[in-house]
Parts: structure tokens; C-alpha cells; sequence
């Protein structure tokens, strides 16, 4: 990291029309060849304040100078003029062009009237060769895994020259091993004299990575810091205003009988590989099984054979003497005493042009104290949705307030306090806390607490290994589709073991795993 | 038997293939519109006004390139309409679509009345076709010869630039930009490309094309307008584009797979069928294909849940 300052953002406002604050006097000095990280919770403005830089936001007031030279930046494709590139939480990129076509698109070489494909194939193998990115430039898009569309995103900027590089929350979607790759390629671009904002809330990462910190909270400038100088837990508390690296006090467990059994389930997904492979276990009251693993292991489709949203299974999914997949209608599940925090929230968690109200009786508007006779008990209604946007401290202004307008983690609220409020046998949490900020995690997992002492029985999935470590009672491990491990108790587990278990080095013996079912 | 004997007259695939051709246009029009993002439905519309146009155009300059031109330009005209209202009025293309073909339903009879003073058909206007072309190799061609020779110019040119389309969507920049403004625009956009002029872009080739099937129909297929000879055309080319895949290639054999039934509808007549049940017989076909289609797709995944299952016993 030299000290020449490349960039620097100077007490940027930005008010939406409707009058909600984003960022207030948000400060940002970036130098040459340094990983400055931008720090915050959800709803922070980290996302917003980069948006301005990129062009796609406009500030209010402030100002923003480029290597000392004051710049106004109006659109996207003025930033990727001036050198700045984005890479967003969301990619922008068409799932049915080959890596080659999204890089190129909109720089394309050309011979005579034609495309030169070949020209372009070599533009991206030589940038990609530059930064050390393993690439398959012919291949399509949708066939990639995230952690490769991720890198044909930053290339999409390096091509373009980019020597600023905006990085919207890029580990939040990625594999342990993507991540530590990703490091090693951001390194490499910082030696070549590139900059990088990474914005993210994963403290132990900018930890790891990061020289500078700049911390965000509620819109409002906290500083920026060199990483050397500061803990774990100053960040944590400048982040958010209190310590959060805790440990939850659980009571000892309450064992009964067993609710969810798994019994030599198959899957095989559309092309053709077999993605869940003789999967055993069982849930009983009182007990949180968590089920750990790197994403993509099979833990998405388990959960769709035991949730009634796929039933082209092999095996037996049997639910407190539920065994028939007739039976296994999302309906009729819930009815028996199922409820689902689904892994993404957007597709299968909420419908995000229906109200805060509508999401939270979507699961028992037909319940009897909620209507009287053919017509909805609109004051019931009201009573129920206000006291739980209460209890899960959703951030809103009114029940009736869209929930595509809410942040993430509000999203989950909802999703939470819709799924933990009826009367249930099982839980599954499905990612219950993915992409939310520590404050509604911790919020959730002593809910999640809560439930099991009162005999509820909980499966939580989840590919956070403190999460899972944290909150469990047992655990399951699965690599490639098949359960890899099972710990009893987590009492002695460490996260090395538990990681080695994860990525597939070691493996336990059919006897051991046995444990999982009884 | 004497079903058989059909195929075996080349005037049976000569007319085959003559009788594609205005799906083919069609056909082009409708995917070129679906790769940049917008499904054309108005295509219909588009050809019967097209179809009019020519012959008006035709009669006006007693010259039937201009009415060819004339068709051309309306179509355009119609699916910049089309991109206009959904690209900058936001509005639903479905309905404007709709909106327009009824529109040119209405327009070109009263159209027809104003210069013929019949609502039926347009045999008062002497206007031209377009030329036949005969190659003297091909003659000498036993059946291929004779099915694929003397066919109108316009049957040559839809053939022909089912390829042009072909290299120009996929080996063009301008190609690869109207697919990635149909496949993500939000991926082109975050790179600079005008999504909005692109889009336009595909839309007035899907209007040139959608004005090209309706000169076929009047300047070509039969040398007048008549209401309604357009036939549903239109609609039965978003099905064949979509069982082609979105690609010119696929969309053509497509095309021409709906070209054979409608074809042999009218060579069933002297079977005594009923005219009207062998008119069915294309649209029947279009619901079979997409049923098919979709439970292939529905079952598919049964069916390889069996085979991996029975190939894991084998072991």
C-alpha cells in the first residue's frame, strides 16, 4: 500500500426523496494498491455509497475527487470511463451467453461485419492469464459455479481498464476454498497497483484481507482505521455499538420421540446425478440437528424431499406417521405440524409485492380466530401482525407496508416471525440467517433456542459453521450428497475438525454415522 | 394407398414448400423479436396490413417491388409501435399487440371498401405479383428439380435469409447485443450497451420480416387480398419459433413441419374429408406438438430417475 490517495469521497448525503437518510457526511479515502474495507450492517449505506461512486445513485450533497481532481459521475458507463468497476452482489450477467460473449459485450471485436470470435476469445484469455483467473472462456454462463460467475464479473471491469474495484458483499456467496481463492486474486491485483473497496460484514475476513477499515453505521461515518490497529471486536463494536461474539446459553436437552425420519432417501436432479445418496437421520422433540456442509453438497434437495416440494425422490421422508408422498402436499405438511424458513427468502420466503400483514396470515389466514364466518376478523388481523412486527423487531412504519421495501434482514423477520408463531412439531431452518446482519442472526438463533426447550424439533441447515457449531445440539455433515459425519454432541468438536469433514478429507465409517438414526 | 401416392407427386412438396414460406418469414420475425426481450404477437397484424399494402402499393405504381417495399415498411412501422409503447409507454405487449391486430383486422377491410368498394377481396385492383424464377440446371434434376424450381422469388429469399439471420444473430456484434438485451438487460446495460435502441433494432427486423410473409401472401401465395388470408399465420410462427428453440435454422424446419399439415389438409380434400376438419388439422397439430413437448419435459426427469436407478442395480 503506498500513500498516494486515489480516491476519495467527501461528506456525501444522500436523502431519498421520501426523506429516509442513506448516508450522512459518509467519508471514503482510498489509496493506491491497498483493500480498503467498508464495513457495516445491513442497512448500513455501505451499498448505497458505493452505488453513488458508481454512478447509479445520486448524491445529495458532497463531493468526489479521482487522484485529486473533482468528477461527477452520472451513469455507470461514465465510472467504467473514469476507471471504476463494480462487481455487485447480484450479477449482471446472461445466463445463456458463453463467458467470452458477457466479457466482450458492448467492447466487440470486429472483422469486416463479423464478430471476431477468435480475437475475443484471445482479449479474455490474456486478461484472465494477467490477474490469474482459471477461466473456460467458451463456456456458458449458466454452467459455471457462482464462485467463477463471480470472476467473470471481475473481469468484465479489468477488461474494461478498471483500476478502482467495487466488491458489493463478494464472499457472501462463495465456498470456503472460492474464498481463499478469491484472496490470493485480490492480492495479486493490489501488488499490480489496483485498489479495492470490499464492502462486507464478515469481520474475520477483513481481518484477514483488508489494510484499512472504513465502518458505517446507520448512514453515519464511524472512521476509518488501519486493520493492524484494531481487534476483532473494536470493529464489532463500532459496527453495531456492542460486542456480538457470544456464545449461546442453552439448557440441557429435554430428548422425546422421534418427529422426522430419513430413511435411505435418493435424489437425482435434471441432469441425472445423483445429488442425495441413502441419506439416514432422525429429528426428535426437544432437539436441534444442524446439518453442516459446503453449499451445493445436497443439502437444498434433502430439504425439498422433506419440505413436499420435490417428490420424485427414492426412500422414505416419514413425518410423525406421515409416510405416503401422496401426502406430502405442502398443505398438508403444515397442517401437520411442519413450518419452513426456505433458503431464499425472495423465491419461496416472502411475496414481495404483498404487505408485512399479508406475509405474516399467509400461513393461517383460514384459521378460525382469524375469520369470522366468510369474511376475514380484520381486527384480529391487525392485533396479531402488530404484536409480532413487534416481538421480531421488524423496522418498519406500518403492517402494511410492502415487503420488497425492506432491507434483507428485515425480509427474514418477516419470514421468522410468520414460521416460528404457530404451534408446530418441526422447524427446518433452511439458511435461517444467510446475508442478514449479526443483530437479527443472534435474534433468531435464541428463538430457534427457545422452540427446542419448549419440545419443538428443529433441522437446521445452514453452510455458516458458526452458525451450525453454535446452535446445534447434533450435527450432520454432508459432503456430495451423503452424510460424511454425525457428532452426538458438539461439545468437543472443533471448527478445524468439523472443516475437514466439510471439504471431504476425512470421513466416517458407516457405524459411526449409524448414530444419526436412532 | 392412395394416401401414399400424395407424397410421391412432387407438386405435393412443391406447394410444401411454397406454403412454408409465409410461416418462415413469420417465423423470423417472431424469434428475432423474443431474442431482444419482446414477444411480437402483432406479426399477425403486421402481415395482413403488409399483405394490403403490397397489393395497393402494387396496383398505385403498377410495379410489384414497390409493393413489396410498401409491405416492408408497414411491418416495420407496426413493431416500432409495438416497441414504443412497451419500451417507452410501458405497457403491456401482450395487449397492444392484441390492440393492433385487431386494429389491422378492421383497417384493412375498411381500407379495401374505400378503394374497391367490396369488403371481400381486392380482385378490382389490377395489381402485379412478383416473378417466378426458373433455374435451367435444376431441370435437369429428376423431382428435386421440379419440386424446388420455378418457385416465387420470395420463396428463395425466405430460405436464404433464415441463414442471414442465422449468421447475423450469432456471429454479429449486433447479434450478440440483441441477444444479451432479450437474455439480461440489466447485464447489457451494466456495460454500455443501449438496451432501448437495441431493442428497437430487433423489433424493426421483426417487422421488416412479419411485412416480408405479408407480400408473400398477396404479391406471391395468391395474386389479390382477401380478408382474413392471413389465417392465423401469425400466431401459428410464435408456436413454430418456439419449438425452433429461438434459432432461424431450427425455426425453419419448424416451420415447415406446420407447412406439411397445412399442406396436406388441402391435398385431403380430394378425400373426400370435410373441408373444415382438414383445416383443423394444423392447429391441432400445433397443440399436439406443444403437448408433447411439455410432457416430454415433465416426465423427463421419471425417466432418467429409472435409468440411473436400474443402471445402479446392474453394478
Amino acid at each position: 500500500m503506498s500513500n498516494n490517495v486515489v480516491l476519495e469521497m467527501k461528506n456525501i448525503t444522500k436523502i431519498y426523496p421520501n426523506g429516509v437518510i442513506a448516508n450522512k457526511d459518509a467519508n471514503l479515502s482510498v489509496r493506491e494498491s491497498e483493500i480498503h474495507a467498508l464495513l457495516g450492517e445491513n442497512g448500513a449505506g455501505k451499498t448505497t455509497l458505493m452505488k453513488i461512486l458508481f454512478g447509479i445513485e445520486h448524491y445529495t450533497s458532497g463531493e468526489i475527487l479521482l487522484n485529486g481532481k473533482p468528477i461527477k459521475v452520472t451513469s455507470p458507463l461514465e465510472a467504467i470511463d473514469l476507471g471504476i468497476g463494480m462487481v455487485h452482489q447480484h450479477f449482471m450477467l446472461d445466463e445463456r451467453l458463453t463467458v467470452t460473449e458477457n466479457i466482450i459485450l458492448g467492447m466487440e471485436p470486429k472483422k469486416g461485419l463479423s464478430l471476431d470470435y477468435k480475437k475475443a476469445t484471445e482479449m479474455v484469455k490474456e486478461v484472465s492469464e494477467k490477474y490469474n483467473f482459471k477461466v473456460d472462456p467458451n463456456k456458458l454462463v449458466m454452467d459455471l459455479s457462482v464462485g467463477k460467475k463471480q470472476k467473470v464479473e471481475i473481469l468484465k471491469a479489468l477488461i474494461r481498464g478498471a483500476k478502482i474495484l467495487i466488491l458489493d458483499e463478494p464472499t457472501a456467496v462463495l465456498t470456503p476454498q472460492e474464498t481463499s481463492e478469491l484472496f490470493e486474486q485480490l492480492e495479486t491485483l493490489k501488488k499490480q497497483g489496483h485498489s479495492i473497496v470490499f464492502i462486507s460484514h464478515k469481520l474475520n475476513e477483513v481481518k484477514e484481507i483488508c489494510d484499512r477499515a472504513t465502518v458505517m453505521r446507520l448512514g453515519v461515518y464511524q472512521g476509518t482505521y488501519n486493520i493492524e490497529d484494531v481487534t476483532v471486536k473494536d470493529l464489532s463494536r463500532l459496527m453495531i455499538g456492542r460486542d456480538v461474539v457470544r456464545s449461546i446459553e442453552k439448557k440441557t436437552q429435554n430428548l422425546g420421540d422421534v418427529v422426522l425420519k430419513v430413511d435411505n432417501l435418493k435424489v437425482i436432479n435434471d441432469e441425472g446425478k445423483i445429488v442425495v445418496n441413502d441419506v439416514n437421520f432422525a429429528v426428535r422433540q426437544g432437539q436441534i440437528l444442524g446439518i453442516a456442509g459446503v453449499e451445493g453438497n445436497g443439502q437444498r434437495e434433502l430439504i425439498d424431499c422433506i419440505t413436499g416440494l420435490e417428490t420424485t425422490f427414492v426412500g422414505k421422508v416419514s413425518l410423525h406417521g406421515l409416510e405416503d408422498k401422496q401426502e406430502f402436499s405442502v398443505k398438508n405438511l403444515r397442517l401437520n405440524g411442519m413450518n419452513h424458513i426456505p433458503e431464499d427468502r425472495l423465491v419461496y420466503g416472502v411475496s414481495s409485492e404483498a404487505s408485512i400483514q399479508d406475509n405474516i396470515i399467509s400461513n393461517r389466514y383460514d384459521q378460525a380466530d382469524l375469520n369470522k364466518g366468510i369474511f376475514q376478523d380484520r381486527k384480529a388481523i391487525t392485533t396479531l401482525s402488530n404484536e409480532l412486527i413487534k416481538q421480531y423487531q421488524v423496522k418498519t412504519d406500518s403492517k402494511d407496508t410492502l415487503v420488497r421495501m425492506l432491507s434483507g434482514g428485515n425480509m427474514q423477520k418477516v419470514v421468522a416471525a410468520r414460521e416460528m408463531s404457530t404451534d408446530m412439531k418441526i422447524l427446518i431452518a433452511d439458511q435461517p440467517t444467510r446475508g442478514i446482519d449479526v443483530g437479527t442472526a443472534a435474534f433468531i438463533h435464541d428463538k430457534i433456542v427457545e422452540l427446542r426447550d419448549k419440545g419443538v424439533a428443529v433441522l437446521l441447515v445452514s453452510a455458516d459453521i458458526n452458525e451450525v457449531m453454535d446452535v446445534s445440539d447434533s450435527l450432520i455433515v454432508m459432503y456430495e450428497g451423503k452424510i460424511a459425519a454425525y457428532f452426538d454432541s458438539i461439545k468437543d468438536l472443533s471448527q478445524e475438525t468439523l472443516g475437514e469433514y466439510m471439504l471431504g478429507i476425512k470421513k466416517m465409517s458407516e457405524e459411526e454415522i449409524r448414530g444419526a438414526t436412532v | 394407398m392412395e394416401l401414399f401416392s400424395i407424397f410421391l407427386n412432387p407438386g405435393f412438396w412443391f406447394s410444401l414448400i411454397r406454403s412454408s414460406t409465409p410461416l418462415i418469414f413469420a417465423g423470423m420475425a417472431a424469434l428475432i423479436a423474443s431474442r431482444s426481450g419482446i414477444t411480437n404477437m402483432a406479426i399477425e397484424g403486421s402481415m395482413t396490413l403488409g399483405a394490403l399494402a403490397a397489393v395497393v402499393a402494387s396496383w398505385y405504381f403498377q410495379n410489384a417491388w414497390l409493393g413489396l417495399l410498401a409491405a416492408v415498411l408497414v411491418g416495420i412501422t407496426i413493431a416500432l409501435f409495438l416497441a414504443y409503447f412497451k419500451l417507452k409507454m410501458m405497457a403491456d405487449e401482450i395487449l397492444v399487440a392484441i390492440a393492433l391486430n385487431l386494429f389491422a383486422t378492421g383497417a384493412s377491410i375498411f381500407i379495401l371498401f374505400l378503394l374497391t368498394g367490396d369488403k371481400s377481396n381486392s380482385s378490382a385492383l389490377n395489381s402485379l405479383v412478383l416473378p417466378t424464377v426458373s433455374f435451367a440446371f435444376l431441370n435437369n434434376i429428376p423431382f428435386i428439380g421440379q419440386v424446388i424450381n420455378g418457385q416465387n422469388i420470395l420463396v428463395y429469399v425466405a430460405f436464404i435469409s433464415t441463414f442471414i439471420l442465422n449468421y447475423f444473430l450469432f456471429k454479429t456484434p449486433m447479434g450478440l447485443r440483441i441477444r444479451s438485451v432479450g437474455g439480461n438487460e440489466h447485464a447489457a446495460e451494466s456495460v454500455g450497451v443501449y438496451v432501448h435502441k437495441t431493442k428497437y433494432i430487433g423489433l424493426a427486423i421483426s417487422g421488416m420480416f412479419a411485412g416480408l410473409g405479408g407480400a408473400f401472401m398477396s404479391l406471391g401465395y395468391m395474386s389479390l387480398f382477401t380478408r382474413g388470408m392471413v389465417a392465423g399465420r401469425g400466431f401459428i410462427a410464435i408456436a413454430a419459433a418456439n419449438v425452433g428453440g429461438r434459432s432461424p435454422i431450427p425455426t425453419m424446419f419448424s416451420a415447415m413441419l406446420f407447412g406439411f399439415f397445412d399442406n396436406l389438409g388441402n391435398n385431403l380434400q380430394q378425400f373426400k374429408v370435410i373441408n373444415e376438419f382438414v383445416f383443423m388439422i394444423p392447429y391441432i397439430a400445433t397443440i399436439i406438438m406443444f403437448a408433447f413437448s411439455s410432457y416430454r419435459r415433465m416426465t423427463e426427469k421419471k425417466r432418467l430417475n429409472k435409468k440411473i436407478l436400474a443402471s445402479q442395480k446392474a453394478e
